[in-house]
């Protein structure tokens, strides 16, 4: 039953999606439902497998449409043109991650999106971008990956339009589809790149035979370059303001994932290829710090003028994004150099960007639902227009603190032990980059307080106290449960995941 | 001879395509260029996996005691799903242009610029 899950963890979703618009019409609770089933059977799955693959260390391949999937060995292709998926343990981190996150914003849209004709819709686009994130997790060839970044893509591009007769989530979605459409363009003239010196698109076949030579480097830069652009890095994160403050706040949650999983292949891609030579590993380190800092910078000092909350909120994911990728770079830079600074620093900058990723994925899609409650309490996304919710309720304040505060890094919670781990170990690399993470960090507490300060406190307003729906709340509650535990007790989560996915990721 | 001629051809519609796509201001010709832009990429693949005097790769006519080259099924096969992925990404994006112009009264990207309202 284990080797089948690689495959199960897309169909499972897949199925789903194409069985939803069907029972929908006959009955709408059972189609959510179903929906539930379907995320439920695949969080079980990423579970299942976790032991397997984080204590024994095994690794997870799977051939599809093979008579025997696991008929490739570790040591070389038997058969070489097949949809090849693996689960090592930082794909592992990742679907955990994902399937977990998933669910929650699942069950929070059942009650936040209200009830109509178009909410089969809705869930169909929802499930099948969630079988387009699994593909990219377990991918092992560029062409499947490519595939699924576009199924990816298309999904949450409609869904950014979701609500078309407003006046922009329209042109939010173009804006999106335009940049994604480009972006996969590029990345498959990057896969022709490489398939032309090598005939393979499986990727353990092309990080042992590449050459790193000039065309190796184009190919690699027209393979990452999309992949920043799909999560948000700051030259190419023109598309990010528009397409999270237009689309629905459960959306939101879900595109950030989405450009998470983005960051999952541009660090697969990237220590997959570049790592088997120190010319090639090098330069891509420093252009991920240098990308790292512009994101952090740009982001947070244009969510600082904002007075639109999920603009606002949009910015911040973008400078957020900056803390993962100076901590992998620089894990990146050094990790060839030879001598003693990778064992020193490099490996524990790397784990705390990995460590970054789960806790900006859990504070950062607890901002987006609190920011939709706030819009729709509001009806307003002015931060002028918003004063006092606090007087009525007590617990999006709560829980809206617990995710500022996070974000913001002080210590409770989990967002001070990642910036913590990078603070120290990027600080041994170089000083500056560590000064300019924690002004940026300083900056983001007072654009969050801003928020608080205009939205929850001051004279109540004379609006009609809204009470949120149970799975609303339910949801936004495990999520601020996630943030505190992590944030107490972090080496549970280092110890298990993170590490092996740092391991996993030198050493594959 | 024939490959030089796809080769210059893919180029010209790369080139074509990212300047449609830099200078066009139009959401619909914005669409046409990524079209463009994307056969462009599908024809390069389509060069890329073309072999001389190669055989389909199906097994029943290769005889057996030659030595023949084949073609290697995977570029036709990616550049089939990209086709049909480029058919849906167009679909969509001509899409939401038309609500896009139902909802502005106008495609100019331009006139569209920025978010004033916080609806």
């Amino acid at each position: 039953m284990i080797k089948h899950v690689p495959v199960l963890l897309v169909a499972i979703p897949l199925l789903a999606a194409f069985m939803i618009p069907m029972i929908g019409m006959v009955n709408r609770t059972a189609r959510t439902v179903v929906g539930v089933i379907a995320l439920v059977m695949i969080l079980a799955a990423s579970y299942y497998i976790a032991g397997d693959i984080l204590v024994h260390g095994r690794i997870l391949y799977y051939m599809v449409g093979s008579s025997n999937p696991e008929m490739l060995t570790e040591h070389g292709l038997t058969f070489p043109i097949r949809i090849g998926l693996k689960i090592d343990p930082f794909s592992l981190f990742f679907i955990i991650m994902t399937t977990t996150l998933v669910l929650i914003f699942y069950v929070f849209s059942t009650q936040y999106i209200e009830e109509n004709e178009r909410k089969n819709y809705f869930t169909v686009l929802f499930i099948t971008m969630v079988a387009g994130m699994m593909g990219l997790l377990v991918a092992n060839d560029l062409f499947t990956f490519f595939v699924f970044l576009e199924i990816l893509s298309i999904s949450s591009a409609a869904l950014v339009a979701f609500r078309t007769e407003r006046k922009h989530p329209p042109y939010a979605g173009y804006k999106y589809m335009f940049v994604s459409a480009v972006a996969t363009s590029f990345f498959l003239l990057g896969v022709a790149f490489l398939y032309a010196q090598y005939g393979s698109f499986n990727i353990d076949y092309l990080k042992e035979a590449i050459r790193g030579t000039l065309l190796d480097k184009i190919a690699i830069v027209l393979l990452i370059i999309p992949l920043a652009m799909k999560s948000g890095v700051v030259p190419m994160h023109m598309w990010i303001p528009d397409t999270y403050s237009e689309a629905p706040a459960p959306i939101s949650a879900m595109v950030k994932l989405g450009s998470l999983i983005c960051l999952y292949g541009l660090f697969r891609i990237s220590f997959s290829f570049g790592m088997s030579h120190a010319h090639v590993s090098y330069p891509l380190g420093v252009l991920f710090i240098v990308f790292g800092i512009l994101s952090m910078f740009v982001g947070v000092t244009q969510a600082l003028v904002q007075k639109d909350v999920k603009r606002l909120m949009a910015f911040h994911a973008v400078s957020q994004v900056g803390y993962m990728l100076l901590g992998m770079g620089v894990g990146l830079t050094v990790v060839k150099s030879g001598d003693a600074s990778f064992a020193l620093f490099g490996k524990v900058a790397m784990i705390g960007g990995l460590l970054h990723v789960v806790n900006n994925a859990l504070y950062k899609g607890l901002l987006f639902l609190t920011s939709g409650v706030m819009v729709r309490h509001f009806k307003t996304r002015n931060l002028d227009a918003m004063h006092g919710l606090a007087h009525y309720d007590v617990f999006t304040t709560v829980v809206f603190m617990i995710a500022a505060l996070a974000i913001s890094g002080i210590p409770p919670f989990n967002g001070f032990v990642s910036k913590i781990i990078i603070y120290e170990s990027v600080f041994q690399y170089n000083p500056v980059l560590t000064l300019i993470a924690i002004f940026v960090s300083i900056l983001t507490l007072a654009s969050f307080m801003k928020v608080f300060y205009s939205a929850f406190l001051g004279m109540p307003s004379s609006r009609r106290p809204m009470e949120q729906p149970v799975l609303v709340k339910c949801s936004m509650f495990v999520l601020a449960v996630f943030i505190v535990v992590i944030g107490i007790y972090p080496q549970g989560i280092l110890k298990a995941i993170i590490e092996p996915a740092v391991n996993a990721l030198i050493n594959f | 001879m024939s490959a030089i001629v796809l080769y210059v051809t893919f180029i010209l519609l790369l080139t074509i395509g990212i300047i449609a796509l830099l200078f066009k201001r139009n959401l619909i010709k914005i669409v046409l260029a990524f079209n463009i832009l994307d056969s462009g990429i599908n024809l390069f693949f389509i060069a890329l996996g073309y072999r001389e005097n190669a055989m389909a790769p199906i097994f029943t006519p290769a005889p057996l005691d030659s030595v023949i080259t084949m073609v290697l099924p995977t570029p036709q096969a990616l550049i089939l799903t990209n086709i049909v992925i480029g058919f849906a990404t167009t679909a969509l994006m001509l899409g939401v242009s038309v609500l896009t112009y139902r909802n502005n009264n106008t495609l100019d990207t331009r006139k569209l610029r920025g978010v004033e309202e916080y609806d």
